[in-house]
């Protein structure tokens, strides 16, 4: 009797187990595309982890909701498996060897952060599961011929060359000398590069070229080498500590220069956090919101902020609206594809020539996005202290003129 | 004036690292316990100031806030973990100190987010040499308040029965328990006390540089690096290598550049290990 009792519970086991794996192993489920992403949801980039989920979610959302996606006519709806990689790059290849040989994915939505994509990208290489991701900006990921591979947002080294070219234009085509602090990490580092191929191409000057630290949070003496060379542009890159530290010294520090720009300011949430201090820096990114860019989904970048807005309770920076736009482009894939086998749907991912609410996507033999350019915003603040994020640069988009020189400290 | 300027730079910084290897001197002294999450309680300090500021209070209260709420912070990881650990050998110590470290680190995390943050204390900056040099008041204020307490401390240490219990316990642990001190009361205070000490420091890097929940590990190597140059229960030890270690980064950053800032302060430390090395052995052979 208690034998019986056994076999029944192993073989009712195997049962479960096995449907529960049918179930799962497959890329599409009844009328659902399931795509599987590792996110940061806890760990130094849940931040940005969540911000990237929500961007997500909300497109998943609106596309279902505006008709899904239509293949082979009939219509099918996105649905995300999504793991925690725990900001570790280790636990996303695990984690994306898992939703591929386990839980049956073939199409991927990408992590956050160059690091973790870099982690994925050899995985969904070997198992030709197409990716399309969003946060991974290091030009790094675009020269290793992964096939795979797809970012709809502009590659690191063009992040501030255009702020390069800005000081040039302002100093009459005439060269300038500029001084770099950039974090020893890959991504900082692909953005210097980005600027050193700037200074080459305008014939500047490069007059400091300092490597901070990951683990220091004090760039006094850099700056003390700004006030002695007085360079014409300070460039820095160091993620949000290196924004929020750079302000914070330069407006401790009296540091003068003309023209101040760095990355990560919507992130460091630079305004809110420095008020006024932080006026006038000049900030490299992705998406602003005031962009004309359109789509059908999400109309245009006033619309997408309102409504994610509404949906999130903040306005969306611009890891958010990217991973949107990795969306809508996996959408116009299937549907150009007509089909789920992954190297159609690659083949039409590599031939994608689109514009979203975020940009035009169009992708080079390497899979980085070359039809959308970095926007330069400048942060300006009005006299009761309120400030906030115009874009300067290019000026097809601009919607304020950029103040140059900086005012020196003592005229504030 | 660079030089000026970056010998200034440094003691100031140093003086806030002395704070913070002052904590950790006194409780491997009297516990034998390196403490890995040194730099996590000088980071949860650091949350206490900054979550004052965000609701209006000026950050510079938090050191006084923080050491208090730190203290208690410091009393229940003792009687939690710490107790179990202590008459163990160094590594067990290290590793679980280690977990607490990781602990706090996903704790804060979850509770306060993964941003960069600070607390602005708009003190200004103060000109000297006809501008040349330049310091912001905030690194003035903070170097103040660490003498401050360490100042504190010291006479603490020296007047008050605990402080002297605390001394006994870390000169001989067994001999002040058959004379009477309540060892186990001792250690509580003296991780509640250095916990206390991190809070204030802490707080003083809320209003100086930026905090973040990972950011704990860089604090506790260099309060570790002080402690091994200076040597155990030196206090003015504590004081002159941090300042020395901050002058000597300050300028290895000028004259090498950024990227070998903490590698020169390493390199540094092998030195000074080499050199004790070979000093004892020198005193060996003398008494031979």
């Amino acid at each position: 009797m208690r034998l019986n009792k056994i076999i029944l519970s192993f073989v009712s086991a195997l049962v479960i187990l096995f449907s529960t794996s049918v179930a799962s192993f497959a890329k599409v489920v009844g009328d659902k595309i399931i795509l599987g992403a590792a996110i940061s949801l806890t760990g130094k980039y849940s931040s940005n982890g969540v911000h990237t989920q929500n961007g997500y979610n909300m497109a998943v959302d609106r596309i279902n909701n505006m008709g899904g996606v239509k293949v082979g006519g009939k219509t099918y709806k996105f649905d995300i498996i999504y793991y925690d990689d725990e900001s570790n790059p280790k636990r996303a290849a695990q984690l994306a060897e898992r939703l591929i040989s386990q839980d049956g994915v073939e199409f991927m939505l990408g992590p956050y952060s160059s690091g973790l994509t870099k982690a994925i990208a050899p995985v969904t290489e070997k198992y030709g599961v197409p990716m399309v991701e969003a946060n991974g900006a290091s030009r790094s990921l675009f020269t290793k011929g992964y096939k795979y591979l797809f970012a709809v947002l502009a590659p690191a080294n063009l992040y501030l060359d255009v702020a390069i070219d800005l000081a040039v234009e302002k100093n009459n085509g005439k060269g300038v000398t500029v001084a770099m602090a950039f974090e020893q990490d890959a991504f900082s580092q692909d953005v210097r590069l980005g600027v050193l191929d700037a200074i080459k191409r305008t014939g500047s000057k490069k007059v400091i070229d300092d490597k901070l630290p990951k683990e220091l949070n004090d760039m006094a003496a850099t700056l003390v080498k700004v006030k002695q060379m007085k360079p014409d542009v300070l460039v820095v890159s160091g993620h949000t500590k290196g924004a929020l530290t750079a302000i914070r010294q330069i407006s401790e520090m009296k540091v003068d220069v003309p023209m101040l720009a760095m990355t990560h300011c919507d992130a460091a949430k630079l305004s809110k956090q420095h008020g006024k201090n932080s006026q006038y820096a000049l900030c490299a990114s992705q998406w602003h919101k005031t962009l004309t860019y359109k789509d059908d989904f999400f109309k245009d970048g006033m619309t997408y902020d309102a409504d994610f807005t509404k949906e999130f309770g903040y306005a969306p920076p611009y890891q958010a609206a990217e991973s949107s736009a990795a969306l809508l482009v996996f959408k116009d894939a299937f549907e150009r594809a007509n089909s789920f086998d992954q190297k159609k749907v690659r083949d039409a991912l590599a031939a994608t020539n689109m514009q979203t609410f975020y940009g035009n996507i169009k992708f080079a033999p390497g899979g980085q996005n070359v039809d959308k350019p970095m926007v330069l915003f400048q942060v300006m603040c009005d006299d009761a202290g309120k400030c906030e994020n115009k874009v300067v640069a290019p000026t097809k988009w601009a919607s304020a003129k950029l103040i140059h020189p900086i005012p020196s400290w003592s005229k504030r | 004036m660079i030089s000026v300027q970056a010998c200034l730079d440094g003691i100031l910084l140093g003086i806030l690292f002395a704070l913070i290897a002052y904590g950790m001197a006194l409780q491997w002294g009297v516990m034998n316990i390196i403490n890995i999450a040194q730099g996590d309680l000088v980071i949860l300090g650091g949350y206490i100031a900054y979550f004052m500021y965000l609701y209006g209070i000026h950050p510079a209260w938090g050191v006084i806030v923080a050491p208090v709420i730190m203290y208690f912070v410091g009393i229940a990881i003792y009687k939690l973990v710490i107790n179990k650990v202590v008459d163990r050998d160094l590594f067990i110590s290290i590793l679980a100190t280690f977990g607490i470290s990781i602990l706090f680190m996903q704790l804060m995390n979850f509770a306060f987010g993964a941003d960069v943050v600070l607390a602005n204390s708009d003190y200004g900056t103060t000109m000297l040499f006809n501008n040349n040099v330049v310091l912001p008041n905030s690194k003035i204020f903070s170097a103040f308040i660490s003498i401050l307490f360490a100042i504190c401390l010291v006479i603490y240490m020296k007047k008050s029965k605990l402080g002297r219990a605390i001394r006994a316990t870390a000169q001989n642990a067994r001999a002040a328990k058959i004379l009477g001190v309540d060892t186990e009361k001792v250690y509580a205070a003296t991780f509640g006390i250095n916990a206390a000490l991190c809070g204030v420091a802490g707080a003083l890097i809320s209003i100086t540089f930026t905090i973040h929940p990972y950011m704990g590990l860089p604090y506790t190597i260099r309060s570790f690096m002080i402690v091994i140059v200076a040597g155990l229960g030196n206090l003015p030890g504590v004081a002159m290598s941090g300042m020395g270690l901050g002058v000597f980064e300050e300028f290895a950053d000028y004259i090498l550049g950024t990227e070998f800032r903490i590698g020169s302060v390493f390199l540094l430390l092998v030195l000074i290990l080499i050199y004790r090395r070979f000093k004892l052995s020198k005193k060996r052979e003398y008494l031979k």
